[in-house]
């Protein structure tokens, strides 16, 4: 069964890799979107570096939003998905290994980049590292949640605005706890509370959701 | 070639299926024992591939259950699954992998576990010698199907396959190719179901004709 797991990841990083132009995709939107605010708000250093963990995490959402509806798409074109749902591993697990490589993809160079667009922001460089643990802690669960959601509108004709509409709203929860880390740490009450009630989201994710996309998978496949 | 120990029956009990609002078949039966084919025969549009899915738990009949081993195959998933091999219309393969990865990531998630070797020789059987490590997207559609077909080649201890249109687009070479590999594997003790246009030369031990309701 883990040799299974490591082949869908494999798999799918070799996937990204023959095609670096959707992972580019979803950075460049995130660099751009963020990179916008400080355009438009003006050079207001104060205000700049209040909304600072605010404007990341929602360019980080809809960055994250963008990369979802490619999650089991090509795999249901092409009739990969089929010998997922009939594999010999429970197809949870197959499902979380997807979402794994997805994460890999589309939200770990998030994470990354991310302390380097908070310097336009004149964002405080102690800090720094609290807002990409609450990225890192954040963007798996955007990850998993969507994965339920792309399951779900897989194969339905509008179904990327549908899925907007879908995950959007659960995706609420995370967005307020992640940019409250970073903003509790730079007003001195450190973000410790929101990043432990991030990785209890986590948790909880990691357990549940890729048992309900794996329903979903089978329901929207019939 | 050793025989496949232990196969099991695959069993449809009164099996119904409707689909939207047209009714595909109903009151269905058959009991496909080890060492038989079974055929579906029909026009398009007839439910072929609706029976397949079915039969491989894909697709919930709307009555009725499918058995294997006297278990309805809803209860038994991976532990059925294990035992299957289902070829559908779209070949599952993917344009950015080579003909040898594509294979590789086929038979690592039915659970069967091959060397670089058997993946060589079961593509080199299915002609496809000097194709291994071209990207899918640079094969015909023969081509493609040939790669998706060499999966059988490795699946010989395999006691069920599901083939739905296998010698679609394949040239009589290959058609050949194919026809032999499931001889084979009926020989050795094992059930093969297939829907095809084409007479077949192997004799099917039993034949279903779907009516176009």
């Amino acid at each position: 069964m883990l040799a299974a797991l490591r082949c869908v990841i494999r798999r799918d990083l070799l996937l990204a890799a023959r095609r670096s132009s959707d992972v580019l995709t979803v950075l460049l939107f995130f660099v751009i979107v963020v990179s916008l605010f400080p355009l438009g708000v003006g050079p207001d250093a104060g205000l700049l570096r209040t909304i600072a963990p605010g404007v990341i995490w929602v360019a980080a959402l809809l960055a994250s939003m963008l990369a979802l509806q490619r999650m089991f798409a090509s795999d249901h074109a092409d009739g990969t998905l089929e010998q997922m749902l009939l594999g010999a591993t429970p197809l949870g697990m197959t499902v979380a290994a997807k979402v794994f490589a997805h994460w890999v993809i589309s939200g770990l160079p998030l994470v990354l980049i991310s302390p380097v667009l908070a310097l336009q922001f004149d964002f405080p460089q102690e800090f720094l590292g609290v807002l990409a643990l609450s990225l890192a802690l954040g963007t798996p669960v955007l990850s998993l949640i969507g994965a339920i959601g792309a399951a779900l509108t897989l194969g339905l004709r509008g179904g990327g605005a549908l899925l907007s509409l879908l995950v959007l709203p659960l995706y609420v929860p995370v967005l307020i706890i992640g940019a409250g880390a970073a903003e509790a740490a730079v007003s001195g009450l450190g973000g410790h509370a929101q990043l432990l009630l991030l990785g209890a989201l986590l948790v909880f994710a990691v357990a549940f959701a890729p048992w309900a996309a794996a329903v979903a998978l089978r329901i929207s496949t019939e | 070639m050793g025989k496949i120990a232990g196969t099991s029956s695959l069993e449809a009990v009164n099996l119904h299926c409707v689909r939207g609002e047209r009714k595909l078949f109903g009151a269905l039966n058959f009991t496909l024992r080890s060492g038989e084919l079974l055929r579906i025969a029909g026009a398009n549009g007839s439910g072929k591939t609706s029976l397949l899915r079915i039969a491989c738990g894909l697709l919930e009949p709307t009555r009725g259950e499918m058995r294997w081993a006297g278990e309805n195959i809803r209860r038994l998933q991976e532990e059925f699954w294990r035992q299957l091999v289902y070829i559908g219309h779209a070949n599952a393969i993917k344009d950015d992998l080579t003909a040898t990865e594509n294979l590789h990531v086929a038979c690592t998630l039915a659970g069967i576990s091959v060397q670089p070797a058997q993946i060589r020789e079961a593509l080199r059987r299915l002609g496809l010698a000097g194709c291994e490590d071209l990207p899918a997207r640079m094969l015909s559609q023969g081509q493609r199907r040939r790669t998706t077909l060499a999966r059988l080649a490795l699946s010989e201890a395999v006691p069920l396959w599901i083939l739905d249109e296998p010698f679609a687009a394949l040239d009589s070479e290959a058609v050949e190719h194919v026809q032999n590999l499931i001889a084979a594997h009926l020989s050795r003790g094992a059930a093969v179901i297939l829907t095809t246009h084409l007479e077949a030369r192997i004799a099917a031990a039993m034949r279903i004709d779907l009516e176009r309701t």
